[in-house]
């Protein structure tokens, strides 16, 4: 059973239709069982039930995920295969050192993969879809996968399975989330 | 925003009937979309010209602001990258929510839905083979949506149209207090393209 973690500013938006449900799909057609939570509402103790762990994006005007990232601390000892979605990567990489930063982009980018890494394959070039305002740093203890120092795209932790993405995989890239059922 | 409440619907007028960003057959007849839903609808002219055209869709969202103290956008992007990173530019400049609800939908999924909430939804144009003359003011149904996906499967048609191959229009669905009712149409038709043009209609009792 695989978590999916609706990172919007509140419980059943408008946001979620946008930002969580086409990863649910992608899943579903997949044949992968999932369950959709709110992450304030997600219960800590039952996260050793689930197998995998996304965290989907939210609207470019929604922040206030980065309010709250005392929830998100049970991911420094969490073992199990984790993916963070623009948000979600703003998530991972605060909770494990890095600053969020100001950073705009919005529509299509040919993204260079620096380093091989078992969600994005061997390095080469991509088409991605961005949505943001925001960043991050590069956090210890990860690898930068795609991007630069100033502009972190992607990262994956040196030794665990948790890895983040800045762009939209539901968006002419699903097939980053089948290589990450496959982890 | 504790809740999401429509309270208008902006309506772009293209001179140019075939821009990159608005949709225009029939558009003049929104008027009583918005009328069917008791809401203003406001209409902003433009002359179609591509990337220009955005400034016309920026002025009149920021218009929608300043008259109706609109807090966010509402679009029906479904696949277009183009349409969907123009308006969330847009409302980002504007400080403005930007929701895209249908983003990434399944198009049959998506027709399918429309229909079991309700919505009566006939097509205004086609504009691809090989949609001919005999889809031009037909209703949405079922049939047709499963005509949809084998074309879809077949020739590549985006069943909901999102790559221009058709058009629609909604007479009908739970938001509107009454049924658009259509009086009077015409049909031009030549080499897989083709109008199904109001030329009257009115607003009856449901």
């Amino acid at each position: 059973m695989i978590l999916l973690l609706d990172l919007c500013y509140e419980r059943e938006t408008l946001s979620k239709y946008e930002f969580v449900y086409p990863i649910a799909d992608t899943l579903k057609r997949a044949g992968a069982r999932f369950e959709i939570q709110h992450f304030t509402q997600a219960d800590e103790r039952k996260q050793e039930e689930y197998s995998k762990i996304i965290l989907c994006g939210t609207a470019l005007k929604d922040n206030a995920y980065s309010k709250r990232l005392d929830l998100f601390s049970w991911l420094k000892t969490c073992e199990k295969p984790v993916l963070g979605i623009c948000a979600g990567m703003q998530v991972i990489g605060s909770v494990f050192g890095g600053c969020m930063v100001s950073q705009m982009a919005i529509g299509l980018e040919t993204l260079e993969i620096l380093a091989a890494t078992p969600l994005l394959g061997e390095p080469r070039q991509i088409q991605v879809y961005h949505l943001h305002n925001f960043g991050v740093t590069m956090p210890e203890g990860f690898l930068l996968a795609a991007g630069s120092a100033a502009f972190v795209k992607a990262f994956r932790h040196r030794e665990k399975p948790i890895y983040g993405i800045i762009f939209h995989p539901e968006v002419r890239n699903r097939w980053v989330l089948e290589r990450f059922l496959k982890l | 925003m504790e809740k999401n409440r429509v309270v208008c619907l902006i309506t772009l007028v293209s001179d140019n009937i075939d821009s990159y960003m608005f949709h225009t057959p029939n558009i003049r007849w929104t008027v009583l979309q918005a009328q069917a839903m008791g809401i203003p609808l406001l209409s902003w002219p433009t002359k179609g010209q591509k990337e220009e055209e955005l400034q016309d869709l920026k002025a009149a969202i920021a218009e929608a602001k300043i008259r109706y103290g609109i807090e966010g956008v509402v679009t029906g992007a479904i696949e277009s990258v183009y349409q969907a990173a123009r308006v969330q530019r847009i409302c980002r400049d504007l400080d403005l929510w930007c929701f895209n609800p249908i983003w990434q939908i399944n198009q049959v999924d998506y027709l399918q839905l429309l229909l079991s909430f309700g919505f009566e939804i006939i097509i205004s144009g086609v504009f691809a083979y090989p949609l001919d003359e005999s889809w031009l003011g037909a209703i949405l149904t079922e049939d047709l949506i499963l005509k949809l996906k084998v074309l879809e499967e077949k020739y590549l048609i985006n069943p909901s149209g999102e790559g221009g191959e058709l058009e629609t229009f909604v007479i009908d669905g739970p938001p509107f207090k009454k049924r658009i009712e259509i009086l009077k149409a015409s049909i031009a038709y030549q080499n897989y393209r083709g109008h199904f043009q109001i030329l009257d209609a009115r607003l009856a009792e449901k």
